[in-house]
């Protein structure tokens, strides 16, 4: 019996030639990752434990991306515990706000994690990297607190649905759209335990953005992660980032799933996930007049380059809707400097639109765009949950960077096409 | 062990974001985070709740973010065992690495009321419903959750594991 890449990488790290579903293994990480919320949990447990030094300073990346630029007092002490942490431990992978980046968009840009590799993060979206083909998955503060000591972490060897996406996509249609509709299909618990594997010609006409949005929402399926196997692509953008050396993996033809789902993808359109459950999706055409207030770009799931691009492509020569707030969030410091450079800040700027440092801000209801009561947002984000930005009685909706800008033109949810006069 | 409590029903995809909003993320202060336990479902939760106090919840209890802060909030705002249909990944190892128990069975919300008097024996697996005086069997943990509640908690068990490995 062949294994699953999932599989490998586990077998690989826990020093076997196999392993399988249900199993219990003890797998060494390659990188582990807290930020600011989470960061400070893990290090007291860490401390109270008894731990004097982590088990390799080079392995551990703490990222004060949640409430930094500090958005109150409290949240600059969480920044301040990770910092002096960071410092006396000499963390390598320690990035300071002007340098850093929302989390899971500036590990891959970086090129700190890597095809092959076990990442564990105290952050549930950590299951982005499985767009590099690399096991990678969301873990507790105490998980990170043994992980910080040890430089290992238990798992269940998952068993793994297989989702299969043929044809190219429609106009407007994106990675978003694809997990999106992926997610409505399967509900938010339709892969729980499980490991997502993304195959299928369509995936080789995403880019690599679009791909770690897809793996990005593997959590919000109840995933254990979302993986995709590296082709051409991926190992073009890793060639010049990679830090360190690499592996890749790849499924066995006989490998076992639990389900094995196919898309085609031809038959999907843009997809809007309606509060407050990301598994409420439908197209966007289908949805009646939905006035919003305020639109948000940004996030670990769609806050890079080619996001900003879609927007961009959206809203030059527009305006924002009079009544409405347009938030542009770049995930990462270098995304924000390819926007400057490349004259996309400028077209958001002469649309009416607030451009702001990389930040998860609003994206969790941190700061930098909360909604008052009763008030509604579509956002790039991953989560629409009661409460998510802002007070509980307001309302996101989710959906792809083109959709979201469209809509904040119009002051209502929009398709793409209504503001873009020829399809992409 | 043996806990006893009222009962909390709630439905399937309780979420972190409903169970410690992350607006109040800013403190790791466990007193603090009770406060807010749940205020935006349910905002008499945290006044209401008695210690040994019993959640009973439908599917995906604690989906969404890996914040040890829900389940700690749970915890100190006095709630002894939390039963669900099923679990999220991420807040079932959480509640376990933090010794907050948890117990899967199935559509036990859709039969137990708000405010019925519970037995649990964890170690059995049986929840009584002293009010109607059904009973109802858990799922029993499985062997390596064992292991980490006997070993008391996550550091403990990891180490006794790490070491089995080397060995
Ligand atoms: S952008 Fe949102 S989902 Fe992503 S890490 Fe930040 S808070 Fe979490």
């Amino acid at each position: 019996m062949g294994m699953t890449i999932t599989q490998k990488i586990l077998a690989k790290h826990s020093g076997k030639d196999f392993v399988e579903p249900g199993e219990l293994v003890m797998a060494e990480v390659d990188l582990a990752l807290a930020n600011d919320i989470t960061g400070p949990v893990a290090i007291e447990e860490f401390k109270k434990a008894g731990g004097h030094k982590v088990f390799d300073r080079e392995k551990i990346a703490l990222i004060p991306d949640h409430f930094a630029p500090n958005k109150d007092i409290k949240s600059a002490e969480l920044c301040k515990t990770l910092r002096e942490f960071a410092k006396a431990q000499q963390i390598k992978h320690y990035y300071e706000v002007g340098r850093m980046g929302i989390e899971h968009a500036f590990l891959p840009e970086q090129g700190i994690v890597l095809p092959g590799d076990l990442v564990i993060g105290a952050d549930s979206h950590t299951c982005t990297y499985g767009a590099l083909g690399a096991f990678s998955t969301g873990v507790g503060s105490t998980d990170l607190a043994f992980a910080m000591m040890t430089g290992k972490c238990w798992f269940k060897v998952p068993e793994t649905i297989k989702f299969i996406y043929h044809g190219k996509p429609n106009p407007w249609v994106t990675g978003k759209d694809l997990i999106l509709h992926t997610i409505g299909d399967i509900g938010v618990d339709g892969a729980l335990y499980k490991a997502m594997e993304f195959t299928g010609d369509t995936i080789t006409h995403l880019n690599i953005d679009e791909r770690l949005t897809m793996s990005n929402m593997a959590i919000e399926a109840g995933g254990k992660n979302g993986i995709m196997e590296p082709d051409e692509i991926t190992l073009e953008y890793v060639k010049n980032r990679a830090k360190k050396p690499y592996e890749v993996f790849r499924s066995d033809p006989d490998a076992a799933y639990s389900d094995i789902i196919d898309y085609d993808v031809k038959k999907i359109q843009p997809k809007i996930a309606l509060p407050h459950l990301p598994e409420n999706v439908v197209d966007v055409e289908a949805v009646d007049n939905i006035a919003i207030d305020q639109v948000v770009i940004g996030s670990c799931t769609n806050g890079r380059l080619e996001d900003m691009r879609l927007a961009a492509k959206v809203l030059k020569g527009h305006k924002v809707h009079p009544y409405l707030r347009l938030i542009i969030i770049p995930a990462t410091q270098q995304v924000y400097q390819d926007m400057i450079k490349e004259g996309i800040t400028e077209i958001f700027v002469d649309a009416g639109a607030v451009v702001s440092t990389p930040t998860c801000g609003p994206c969790l209801g941190g700061y930098m765009g909360i909604l008052a009561k009763g008030e509604r947002a579509v956002a790039t984000t991953n989560r629409n949950f009661v409460g998510r930005m802002g007070h509980p009685e307001s309302e996101v909706y989710l959906s792809n960077p083109a959709v979201a800008a469209a809509s904040a033109v119009k002051g209502r949810i929009a398709h793409p096409k209504e503001v873009v006069c020829c399809d992409i | 062990m043996i806990f006893k409590g009222k009962a909390w029903i709630y439905e399937d995809n309780i979420d972190t974001d409903v169970i410690i909003p992350a607006r109040y993320l800013n403190t790791t202060d466990p007193k603090e985070l009770a406060s807010h336990c749940m205020e935006d479902l349910d905002p008499d939760f945290s006044t209401k709740v008695e210690a040994g106090d019993i959640i009973v919840a439908g599917n995906n209890f604690g989906c969404g973010s890996s914040r040890e802060h829900a389940p700690l909030a749970i915890k100190s705002a006095g709630i002894s065992c939390v039963v669900a249909s099923s679990f999220a990944r991420i807040f079932y190892r959480n509640s376990i690495n933090i010794g907050l128990p948890i117990l899967e069975c199935k559509d036990c919300n859709k039969k137990i009321k708000t405010g019925d008097i519970l037995e649990i024996d964890t170690d059995k697996g049986i929840i009584s419903n002293i009010t109607s005086g059904e009973i109802f069997e858990a799922r029993p943990f499985p062997e390596f959750i064992k292991g980490i509640i006997n070993a008391g908690g996550l550091m403990n068990y990891a180490k006794e594991v790490d070491e089995k490995c080397r060995q």
